[in-house]
């Protein structure tokens, strides 16, 4: 086995070793996905501690379960305790880490330098990672950091590719960047505009997202009585009735057509954003961009980007699609304004459970509704995606069915290839 | 009982600015290169800092530099050389990025260091991290409670500056995040902008009431608070607190309104620090009312605000 594993590797001299692809877990449900469909580490939130106050967030027993199921399928866990704390968040804070060590948890993604002296001292053996939300942007920083302990830096969104060239040029420590999600317009950390709109503290997952919003832009007019400058300036807007609002959306970052260049300039870990995105949304992503590592990894000259791989990310958007700052300063093109433009949507209509090879009847636990009549297409990890239509339907005890409308139920229908446990059915939304 | 006088700190655009406000009863100012400053009124080249320092030492005061930016690849590469230059001629220097005090104390190590990443300055363990690594003074977010600066000032050795007067930043791109929505709306964000840089603001639907100042430069995009704080009445908390430094920031206010403020404030530190129980005169705070733009109340920002998460 060993032997032809040497062989292998020297047969093909051009092979990559493989970036870590770091996916998001909202939940355990998440996590099983995310590692199933080809996520090499996960990263979760815990009851405490977290940036995703709204996430689904995991139990300590959550957790146990989850590390349980990553460490069998080989893939890592990390916990994202990221807040920017005031004086009184660091009670039970060393008990936390402590915990997370004995349970297994591979690394926690800490921000605040505090926090990682907290968990240097409560578990010395615990590797930490410095979050986005320190706004790294330099090789420098970046050894501080490596100086005080870190393994590893995930950048600033704000960082080029030729910028992440530079830093690993200059440093050694494991270097993580966002690949797809979605992002803060402000740079990590620097925005209070929740704080200050609604009293919500961003740095410790209140954020309002107020970035989002609708705003208008005005010029102050100079007043022509000089006498008392500061008193009565008048406003003049700085658009018309018919301009879109003044808004600070950023599109979706999205690297699917340049994993090559990322890999190149030495990124050790590819992470994608989305402890609140769904299931479907998890799958879709993971999968795909498995895929291209691999692909790319698997022979490097011979890569070839498909533009069904895009088609298939797009699938699971929520907004259109940006590179952000790998090539150069975001512009208009960049963001979204007025009305956001429709993406094509997918339901998760249901989960495969089982596959009866002599028959092709697969049966199927129902996520959102689907009926006879349905077009549905079926993907999952390491296989091709098939469209078909839902000719017949039937319940557990083989009585026919016309459509699937409750969650959870179980259904059989035949499936024109084979299907897999923890294949998933997705459906367009009409 | 007299307590320590807190240092008056403020800003300046100009030499000229300088000058005045050492006038006014200033103790420091802060200053900077534009190109490793954020926000600053005004830009220095390092002659002018020079000079500057030549103004401070005529009035007994000190002069702070600025350079708190998120520094990226070619910045870095310089720091060492401006660095160098600059120490002899600063009292300080103000980072937020490792990479400034990595440098500074390679270069230049007897130059005091003041820590200030503004949004994320929240705590006195973290203060006390920053004070391990050779920071002599912490400068801590505004979004605090009053009641936590006096904590964090309790549980460090190093000094301690808040704010209190002037706007403060609430957000920062790096995104040209006007100049898109400009050529977003077909228009050409030289035309559109140039002349109405650092006069713009936004207003949020739903807050018709509060003006967001909003600029751009080569940092990116900065969004400002739509009050000005203005803690003149609770000056003594922090004196009796043993806070070290107080900050009225001057960014897009007029050199008359900055002096008056600053004038204000050095009577009533005085006057504090003989006696913490003294009252401030009312005329006092009339006269600060009297010159506020009456679009931008005055308040008391987060410091006896509650927030939520």
């Amino acid at each position: 086995m060993l032997t032809q594993t040497v062989q292998s590797t020297i047969a093909s001299p051009t092979k990559r070793k493989k970036p870590e692809l770091l996916a998001p877990a909202g939940n355990l449900e998440k996590l099983k996905f995310a590692v199933l469909y080809g996520a090499d580490a996960v990263y979760i939130g815990g009851q405490k501690f977290g940036l995703r106050s709204k996430a689904g967030n995991f139990t300590y027993e959550d957790m146990k379960e989850g590390v349980a199921f990553a460490h069998a399928h080989g893939a890592k866990v990390f916990v994202a305790a990221n807040i920017i704390a005031h004086n009184e968040d660091f009670e039970g804070m060393e008990e936390y880490f402590r915990t997370l060590y004995d349970i297994g948890i591979d690394a926690v993604i800490i921000a605040d330098p505090a926090i990682v002296e907290v968990c240097k001292q409560a578990a010395p053996h615990l590797e930490i990672h410095l979050s986005t939300q320190a706004s790294t942007t330099n090789w420098q920083a970046v050894s501080f950091w490596a100086n005080e302990g870190i393994s590893r830096v995930v950048l600033a969104r704000e960082v080029s590719m030729e910028e992440i060239r530079q830093i690993k040029k200059y440093t050694d420590v494991e270097i993580e960047a966002f690949i797809h999600g979605a992002m803060c317009i402000s740079y990590s950390g620097r925005c209070v505009l929740s704080n200050h709109m609604t009293n919500r503290d961003a740095n410790r997952g209140g954020c309002a997202q107020s970035c989002r919003w609708k705003y208008d832009l005005f010029e102050e007019a100079e007043e022509e009585d000089t006498e008392t400058p500061q008193i009565g300036k008048t406003e003049l807007p700085m658009f018309s009735e018919e301009d879109d609002s003044f808004t600070m959306s950023s599109k979706d970052l999205c690297m699917i057509e340049h994993i090559p260049e990322m890999i190149e300039a030495g990124v050790d870990s590819l992470k994608i954003e989305g402890r609140m995105k769904t299931v479907h949304y998890v799958a879709t992503v993971v999968n795909t961009y498995r895929k291209v590592i691999d692909a790319y990894c698997e022979d490097p000259e011979g890569f070839v980007f498909k533009p069904e791989w895009m088609d298939e990310i797009l699938k699971a958007a929520n907004r259109p699609v940006t590179t952000a700052f790998y090539y150069g300063s975001p512009t208009e093109q960049d963001q979204i304004f007025g009305v956001p433009p429709k993406m094509a949507k997918y339901d998760f209509a249901g989960l495969v459970l089982d596959y009866d090879e002599k028959t092709g009847i697969a049966t199927i636990e129902q996520r959102n509704h689907f009926a006879v009549g349905s077009e549905v297409e079926f993907f999952g990890p390491k296989r091709d995606n098939f469209i078909q239509k839902v000719e017949e339907l039937w319940d557990e005890e083989g009585n026919s069915l016309t459509e699937a409308n409750r969650a959870m139920q179980k259904v059989k229908m035949r499936v024109t290839q084979p299907v897999k446990p923890y294949d998933i059915m997705r459906k367009e939304k009409k | 009982m007299k307590n320590k006088k807190p240092e008056l700190v403020t800003t300046a655009a100009t030499l000229e600015e300088v000058e005045r406000v050492f006038e006014a009863g200033a103790d420091a100012v802060t200053l900077g290169h534009e190109r490793y400053a954020l926000r600053q009124p005004g830009h220095f080249e390092l002659e002018q800092i020079k000079e500057a320092q030549q103004i401070a030492r005529k009035h007994g005061g000190r002069v702070y530099a600025v350079m708190n930016a998120l520094m990226h690849h070619d910045e870095v590469g310089e720091l060492a050389g401006y660095l160098e230059q600059l120490a002899p001629h600063v009292d300080a220097v103000v980072f937020g990025d490792p990479s400034v005090l990595m440098t500074a104390r390679q270069v230049a190590p007897e130059l005091p260091l003041h820590w200030n990443t503004e949004t994320t300055s929240t705590n006195y363990r973290t203060v006390n991290f920053w004070a391990g690594k050779g920071a002599s003074r912490a400068i801590l977010a505004r979004e605090l409670s009053l009641e936590a600066v006096l904590e964090v000032k309790r549980n460090t050795r190093i000094e301690i500056q808040v704010q209190v007067h002037g706007m403060t930043c609430i957000f920062h791109s790096k995104r040209e995040l006007v100049s898109n929505y400009v050529r977003h709306q077909g228009k050409d964000p030289e035309q559109e902008i140039r002349a109405a840089q650092r006069r713009m603001f936004l207003k949020e639907d739903n807050r018709e009431d509060q003006r967001y100042p909003i600029f751009e430069d080569r940092h990116g995009t900065h969004i400002m608070s739509a009050e000005d704080i203005c803690m003149l009445e609770h000056l003594s908390s922090f004196i009796t607190g043993g806070i070290d430094a107080l900050k009225i920031e001057g960014i897009l206010k007029p050199l008359e309104y900055i002096q008056t403020v600053v004038s204000i404030y050095r009577k009533a530190i005085d006057r504090l620090a003989e006696n913490p129980h003294a009252d401030i005169d009312s005329g006092w705070l009339d006269e600060l009312k009297s010159i506020q733009d009456p679009a931008r109340p005055l308040g008391t920002g987060f410091y006896f605000k509650q927030q939520i998460y």
